[in-house]
């Protein structure tokens, strides 16, 4: 009854052309064998419509260009730095966004956790608690981070749709905010100064040597080389899957002339130099969170969660654990954004405007290329849509737009590229 | 009216007057079943004839108001899918239960990861999955780790099998493997079956595609308004009392006394 079994496939009868249906779906370096085969499906893929972080990276640069011919000191080394500091906070609470609307759920509340996460490390830092400036930033993740487990819950196990869950959170934090900042009669009108020897303002304020920033720079760049040459090498000593060696050496390419322009463009930033410590940091951050996701059970889990509950559970996955899993690291993000927020206002201050905050952070991961429908997008596309949001904002600011233009500008970006995001869907989904 | 040809070899699943009730409907009416290792029983049957409601009670997902579920000679109670899988028994919906966004190996491996040093082991996950495509001579996809978004809806469905054969499976009920496929992806699903049933799993699918049913089937089993009115070797069918089965409850030229 059984069929003989099919002689194994060699390469040559697997047609060779690969069909649309591929090209918008799977990524070129799983397919391609070659580096030629690799452009070509790249190039499809963008006539296709769906060419991942290329339409961000050339709409950015086109806003770039715009603003140059507009105002000619945009450009300026001084104005990129602090535009890039400024996006640090944006790319944090947008990775931390990121976690949520993997999930197909969101989280409106990360602004004023970012606010109350941050009023607790100011306090606990300064006097009277004094707490070194690590235990201080460990105890405002604790904070923030129970905050996101009670809001995951109450997604999770009660059903409610985390968009009024978070709203009301969105309300409460803020409430929860004041309290926080009353607690502490120390407190001057609702502010907290952050000692400028503390590590916590030197985080946006200081810079490291130039020598040191070269250093960790090349070390980061070699570090990657290496781990993902092995890596390429031992899986295809294995006879597994492997991106084209040619791929593997244009990233670490591009990754080394990235570093290496931000660090001209750093040491360009007369008479400060050097690199400022919160660039690492987010790096660090990020690509903490990148392994997470794709080395670990609980990060496939979230995308296998995000794409199909369902399927999710009859696998066997504790959904309800996953979904409470990325509320907490969303909290625990937050906070981290809102230390780079106090770090680089000096103080601590219950005016955070933490309801545009967390539109910011949104646009962020959606700029990024993170779908609202869940299951798709990467931790380290919110460094592009950081930047496209800082660039905006600085551009229109040096132009003298005023606040108004700015903030509808931004909005415009974030509904375009939610567009984007609805059409691709749509496209991937009719067949 | 149904036939019990005794048989040397235990059933691996052996189903004794299953009833099921949903208030007044008599969903399943003391429902009598064998399924055998090693080959593929098609459950036929008309609309509403109770073909969902028993693979349903096979899966676990409720248990039967009366009636015993036999499991390699043994009576067993189901007290809910993890039960079912846990002995063996894997069941395939219509919608696959796939997660689009992830890739072939990812999706085979869900919920049951391969780990090295508590993280994910892509290296030993990706072989098996080749492996055990290999095994179902499933040969069309380019590479496992395309997602599954990018598949062809036979391609989906035999993930979903390998996925199963992955899980040590003994009984694979696959409810309408075919209904949304094209003559080609048809074939394909149909050879995976096949394929499944000669590794020495039984196969359970529900088909309305009579054509489906006779080019892989070994058994059938015919359905009607809830009672099971034959099972028999599939030889004893053909195509007039098949149809006869499904949509009175009996043949003109009576199968059973063959």
């Amino acid at each position: 009854m059984a069929t003989e079994p099919a002689p194994a496939p060699s390469d040559q009868s697997i047609e060779n052309t690969l069909s649309d249906q591929e090209l918008l779906t799977a990524a070129p370096e799983v397919l391609a064998n070659s580096l030629s085969e690799y452009l070509r499906a790249w190039g499809q893929r963008i006539r296709n419509g769906e060419s991942g972080a290329m339409p961000v990276i050339v709409g950015l640069v086109l806003i770039m260009v715009f603003f140059e011919a507009e105002n000619s000191s945009f450009l300026h080394a001084g104005d990129i730095v602090n535009m890039l500091v400024e996006s640090t906070i944006y790319v944090m609470i947008g990775a931390a966004e990121i976690f949520i609307l993997l999930l197909s759920e969101i989280d409106l509340s990360l602004g004023f956790g970012a606010g109350v996460g941050a009023m607790v490390v100011a306090e606990l830092i300064a006097p009277p608690v004094d707490f070194p400036w690590w235990l201080g930033i460990l105890s405002g993740m604790v904070v923030v981070g129970a905050l996101g487990a009670l809001q995951g819950s109450l997604v999770s196990r009660i059903g409610l749709p985390s968009f009024v869950v978070t709203l009301g959170g969105q309300l409460a934090f803020q409430g929860l905010l004041l309290v926080v900042a009353n607690a502490d009669s120390s407190t001057v009108g609702g502010t907290v100064q952050i000692d400028p020897s503390s590590p916590v303002y030197k985080l946006v304020n200081s810079t490291m040597s130039t020598g040191l920033s070269w250093g960790v720079m090349i070390a980061a760049v070699a570090l990657f080389a290496a781990a993902s040459l092995w890596k390429t090498r031992a899986r295809r000593s294995r006879g597994l899957t492997t991106p084209p060696l040619g791929v593997t050496g244009i990233t670490i390419v591009g990754a080394f002339v990235g570093g290496v322009a931000l660090e001209l463009i750093c040491d360009a930033n007369k008479p400060v130099e050097g690199m400022p410590w919160v660039f690492p940091f987010v790096l660090v951050v990020l690509a903490f969170y990148s392994w997470l996701l794709s080395r670990t059970r609980i990060g496939r889990y979230i995308y296998a969660v995000g794409a199909s509950p369902e399927a999710a559970r009859r696998a066997g996955i504790n959904v309800k654990w996953v979904v409470t899993f990325a509320f907490i690291m969303a909290g625990i993000t937050a906070c981290l954004a809102g230390v780079i927020y106090e770090s680089s206002s000096g103080s601590m201050s219950i005016d955070i405007n933490g309801g545009q905050l967390v539109l910011f952070a949104v646009a962020t991961a959606v700029i990024g290329g993170t779908s609202l429908f869940g299951g798709r997008g990467k931790i380290f596309n919110a460094l592009l849509g950081g930047v496209v949001i800082a660039v905006v904002y600085n551009g229109l600011s040096i132009m003298g737009a005023g606040a108004a233009a700015e903030d509808i500008a931004v909005a415009v970006v974030l509904i375009l590229a939610v567009t984007l995001d609805a059409l691709v869907r749509r496209r991937s989904t009719t067949r | 009216m149904s036939t019990m040809e005794s048989s040397d070899v235990t059933p691996l699943l052996s189903l004794r007057g299953i009833t099921k009730r949903f208030g007044p409907v008599q969903a399943l009416s003391d429902v009598n079943l064998d399924i055998a290792a090693g080959k593929v029983t098609a459950l036929i049957g008309d609309n509403g004839a109770g073909k969902s409601s028993l693979i349903k009670t096979i899966a676990g997902l409720w248990a039967p108001d009366r009636g015993d579920i036999i499991w390699e000679g043994v009576p067993r109670h189901l007290h809910g899918p993890r039960d079912a899988e846990g002995l063996g028994i894997k069941t395939i919906y219509q919608d696959l239960a796939l997660c689009d966004n992830l890739d072939i190996v990812a999706n085979m491996f869900l919920g049951h990861e391969e780990l090295s040093h508590h993280l994910l082991d892509e290296a030993k996950m990706e072989l098996a999955a080749r492996q055990t495509l290999k095994e179902l001579s499933v040969t069309t996809v380019k590479s496992v780790r395309q997602p599954v978004a990018s598949l062809s809806g036979g391609q989906r469905q035999s993930v979903a099998v390998a996925k199963a054969l992955l899980s040590q499976a003994k009984l694979v009920v696959m409810d309408e493997p075919t209904a949304a496929l094209g003559v080609a992806q048809t074939r394909m699903v149909l050879d995976t079956i096949k394929t499944l049933a000669g590794r020495g799993v039984a196969v359970l699918v529900i088909s309305h595609n009579l054509n489906d049913v006779f080019e892989v089937a070994d058994r059938i089993a015919c359905l009607y308004l809830g009672n099971m009115v034959i099972q028999g070797p599939a030889s004893d069918f053909n195509r007039q009392n098949a149809v006869e089965y499904m949509t009175t409850g009996t043949a003109g030229q009576a199968v059973a006394s063959a």
